[in-house]
């Protein structure tokens, strides 16, 4: 046998070049800057994002906290001083005085945080299906993907009212609104795992027959580590352009369901809860308070679906 | 000497991409006659099938001609779209890819695929047509053609399915075939009929073949002439017998030191050290000199010498080397 | 005593179509006879070649040697260890670790999303092995450069990346490396180097060899040893030579006369006859038989036994 010892000269601290590098010179890289409607739908959410999260921050004022409200500020108009107390609001005021401003970027952080949150879930418990379905196949395969169908079967929003309405019968009045938001994440996640799980499962099925995953095979390593560590990083993908879609319906699906008054509590309104209560205003002529909130759902719902439908389009390997 | 059904002169293609423009097809000429078997061998990247799609006219976007005419049957053609181009292919020129089951399609009868082509192509009935096709498929040798006219594809064997778009490459009557890889996804039994086959019938017909190949054994046996492509360019071109047993470019000769069957009974394969470059990293002068055990200064400088019409090796100091090469 | 001994080795697969279609189609099961009753021997330090078309079963019989299935009847020994049936974990680990495999497939033996150096040390580094310049010193000894380390799958070319394999292949220094196809995706001039290369690795390593392939002339320079199957079975078992030049089984005469050769310009060939037969359906008697010009009424009727003919092994009624 030869000797495996190293030659004396022989460089082994060679610094990798870092994944991230590597990703800023790539193609898809260079295709992000090259168009228009990526970066700015991406500039678009990233400052949404960021306004969200420093809401308390960038906020002129904090609408929930009932002590700094003041009635006589109700029905502002945008920016034009106050009747009674002469106070300016950009975006005007609700009934309660409320800033509207405020309460849209607090509002932000709801939908946002929800949207994510049941986005995530929704990917976890559909990436973990969908390689279980596929990798092991037989009889886990088609229980799995029979409950995917019949889940499939049912509208997702009568799905998450159904285990909203479960959730409020089941825990008391007093922690009701809390639970809300995480009942929320939970409905809206539940409903939405099955396409993470087929394309997962698909994508899984491909991969399997490839020979690296043979050559780990006959060495030995178990199911658990190959689908982790070999398949997984293979099949996410698609999982991403599916994850960015389904952001944007995710936050649009929490906005219904606070629409319909079986979402974000009033304590803590989403831009959905905002919206209802504007609606309310509409026909008597105090526009503002609908029309803010729902321009920004839909900037934020737009921004996110072009970026997805941009990413499908960058990763699809057939049309680069 | 017959009029030559293909003429090639000096065809450029070329692809931009981020890096620069690269040409997978760097100024190449040659004809083919009538009847004639004209292989075009050379490695991956060599830019052989990209040639082929240019005569064809299906060269995917951004590749396009930049340079260059080609004549089929004496018409000029490298400059049609369309509807021209579409008229064209099928009529005068016939194409067989490399992998039979994705050249037919799978959601038809082969006995309508056939038809469809003929009424396309040819001015008569359809119950000429079908009656055609059932003689095309007779001819290429797929037993009871009467009653697997009505088959769909997968129902065939690969050889089988070959054979049918040997039949469906002809069935219009075509001047020129190209045929891109025809035996390379088939067993070695099957690679011999298919060959016997491509042969015959184009001897019977006069149809002129561009036969392309890795595959050093299929053009000794079918090919009249044979074209050696590196890097976008020809680097010989001439009678096959001569090619072969006596290569004139130090290229050739390596490939065919490298055959295993060619060096039967020798201990090791002969290797050419390195690999052909990458378009995007073409070496300075002749494209080969890196690799070449017979470089000189020259060859980093000057690309190699014109083919003279015909024949010859694009190198400044082709074999066999008589005098010492210092 | 031999390395490997493969004995009476069967591999069948169900191909049935589902029970559902069946019923309703009325079809009988259907069962594909990959490989039937194959019986031969690798002596340690040599290489033994396999030799057939598609179908023959020659990929399915790698598979089953390394592990990756398990035979339907027969063993398959390897120090004397029967992979499928020991039940001693730790001596199957530990012959696990002496075998490795080299795939067909260049673009898919290797994991797009893993670095070379993990790639090549994890057949150590699973066992838990100490891998530290160990991908480098394997990188120079196939003829890559250690800086390659760092580097992804796709920066290589195909001959490059089946060095890499190969590189994969010898980190866990094995004694017994099946190669299916290694060569068949390269092109010629890459093909030879790769041959040399393995070549001399079988060497310097005193490695053994079961050497895939569909192709008769890549064989010849490396093999000690060749097997020809046809349709799951061993036809015709001799050293290269004595293969080349006194083939004596109908199939393997009109396999060396249909391949192609360089020193007949144009010849004129008797295509051979027929097409490899449905697996599912096999012929009765010898397989071959309804293509052989030999063929008598025995042939129709009993499957031939090996027998050893003038240095040869042949399982043919009428070769002499």
């Amino acid at each position: 046998m030869t000797d495996r010892q190293l030659p004396p000269d022989m460089p082994i601290a060679v610094k990798d070049p870092s994944r991230l590098s590597i990703a800023l010179q790539s193609d898809f890289f260079y295709t992000f800057k090259r168009s228009p409607v990526a970066i700015i739908s991406f500039a678009v959410v990233v400052i949404m994002v960021l306004a969200a999260i420093f809401a308390p921050l960038v906020a002129p004022y904090n609408p929930f906290d009932p002590a700094s409200l003041n009635l006589m500020n109700g029905f502002s108009r945008p920016m034009t001083p106050n009747a009674f107390t002469g106070d300016t609001f950009w975006l005007g005021t609700d009934d309660q005085g409320r800033d509207v401003f405020s309460t849209i970027l607090y509002g932000m952080r709801i939908s946002l945080f929800v949207g994510a949150a049941a986005v995530l879930f929704a990917m976890i418990l559909g990436i973990t299906l969908g390689l279980l379905a596929g990798y092991v196949g037989g009889w886990t395969e088609t229980i799995i993907m029979r409950i995917a169908d019949v889940q499939l079967t049912f509208p997702a929003i009568l799905v998450a009212m159904l285990i909203f309405g479960i959730a409020k019968g089941v825990t008391p009045v007093e922690h009701r609104d809390q639970m809300a938001i995480w009942v929320l994440i939970i409905a809206i996640g539940l409903s939405d795992w099955v396409q993470f799980a087929r394309v997962v499962r698909g994508a899984t099925l491909v991969e399997k027959n490839k020979e690296y995953v043979q050559a780990a095979r006959l060495i030995g390593r178990r199911s658990p580590a190959i689908m982790v560590r070999h398949i997984l990083p293979n099949v996410l993908s698609p999982v991403l352009v599916i994850a960015t879609i389904s952001l944007a319906l995710a936050i649009i699906a929490e906005a219904t369901l606070s629409f319909l008054g079986v979402g974000a509590p009033p304590t803590q309104p989403s831009l959905g809860t905002l919206i209802r209560i504007g609606q309310g205003f509409l026909f008597s002529g105090e526009w503002w308070i609908l029309l803010f909130p729902a321009v920004t759902l839909l900037a934020l719902a737009l921004s996110v679906n072009l970026l997805g439908d941009w990413l499908r389009d960058a990763l699809n390997p057939r049309l680069r | 000497m017959s009029e030559a059904i293909l003429s090639i002169r000096d065809l450029t293609v070329e692809i931009p991409t981020r890096h620069g423009i690269l040409r997978p097809v760097d100024g190449i000429s040659y004809d083919i006659g009538r009847g004639e078997v004209l292989g075009i061998v050379g490695e991956s990247g060599a830019g052989k099938s990209m040639a082929g799609n240019a005569v064809i006219g299906l060269l995917s976007p951004p590749a396009r001609i930049a340079k260059g005419e080609i004549h089929v049957g004496g018409t000029r053609i490298d400059h049609l779209k369309g509807d021209a181009m579409r008229r064209l292919r099928g009529k005068e020129i016939g194409m067989v890819f490399q992998d039979p089951l994705t050249s037919l399609n799978p959601l038809l009868r082969i006995g309508d695929q056939l038809t469809e082509t003929i009424l396309a192509h040819l001015d008569v009935s359809r119950s000429e047509a079908e009656k055609r096709a059932v003689a095309a498929l007779d001819e290429v040798g797929i037993p009871g053609a009467r009653e697997r006219i009505n088959s769909y594809p997968h129902e065939f064997s690969g050889g089988m399915r070959q054979r049918v778009v040997i039949a469906l490459a002809l069935c219009a009557e075509p001047s020129l075939i190209i045929a891109d890889e025809p035996t390379t996804a088939l067993d070695v039994s099957v690679q011999a009929q298919i060959i016997a086959l491509l042969k015959s019938l184009c001897r019977e017909r006069g149809t002129a073949v561009m036969l392309i190949t890795h595959d050093m054994g299929v053009i000794a046996e079918a090919a009249d002439r044979v074209a050696v492509m590196y890097a976008g360019k020809l680097a010989e071109l001439g009678p096959v017998r001569d090619v072969l047993t006596t290569p004139r470019h130090p290229y050739t000769d390596g490939l065919m030191g490298s055959t295993p069957l060619a060096s039967r009974g020798k201990a090791r394969l002969h290797q050419i050290p390195g690999a052909m470059p990458r378009l995007d990293a073409l070496p300075s002068g002749c494209a080969f000199h890196p690799r070449c055990p017979y470089a000189q200064d020259k060859c980093s400088v000057d690309p190699g010498p014109d083919l003279a019409d015909g024949n010859g090796a694009a190198c400044w100091f082709p074999l066999p080397h008589d005098a010492k090469v210092a | 005593m031999a390395l490997v001994s493969v004995a009476n080795l069967t591999r069948i697969f169900d191909v049935s179509k589902p029970w559902l279609n069946r019923v309703v189609e009325r079809r009988k099961k259907a069962f594909l006879t990959a490989v039937s009753d194959v019986s031969f021997d690798i002596e340690e330090r040599s290489v033994y070649a396999l030799v057939g078309e598609s179908g023959s079963g020659k990929s399915t019989i790698g598979k089953i040697l390394v592990g990756l299935l398990p035979p339907t009847e027969g063993s398959v020994k390897i120090r004397d260890v029967d992979l499928a049936r020991e039940r001693d974990a730790a001596r199957v680990d530990a012959v696990r670790a002496d075998i490795q495999m080299i795939f067909q497939d260049p673009y898919a033996s290797l994991n797009p999303r893993w670095r070379v150096r993990d790639i090549i040390v994890e057949p150590v580094a699973a066992r838990g092995g100490e891998t530290k310049g160990m991908a480098e010193k394997l990188l120079e000894q196939v003829g890559l450069s250690a800086r390659d380390a760092g580097k992804f799958p796709h920066e290589f070319s195909g001959g490059q990346r089946q060095r890499i394999c190969i590189a994969r292949a010898l980190a866990s220094e094995p004694r017994l490396i099946v190669c299916d196809e290694p060569t068949s995706a390269l092109d010629v001039s890459v093909q030879a180097q790769v041959l040399n290369l393995m070549s001399d690795l079988k060497d310097d390593l005193g490695l053994t060899y079961l050497f895939i392939s569909h192709d008769l002339t890549v064989v010849q320079h490396i093999s000690d040893k060749v097997g020809v199957l046809y349709l799951g079975r061993l036809v015709e078992e001799a050293a290269p030579d004595e293969l080349f030049d006194d083939p004596k089984h109908p199939y393997t005469q009109m396999l060396l006369e249909a391949a192609p050769k360089l020193g007949e310009f144009g010849r004129e060939v008797d295509p051979p006859k027929g097409e490899i037969p449905d697996p599912i359906n096999p012929p009765p008697g010898c397989a071959y038989h309804p293509r052989c010009p030999l063929a008598e009424d025995i042939c129709r009727k009993e499957r031939p036994e090996m027998r050893a003919l003038r240095g040869a092994r042949v399982a043919c009624h009428m070769a002499e």
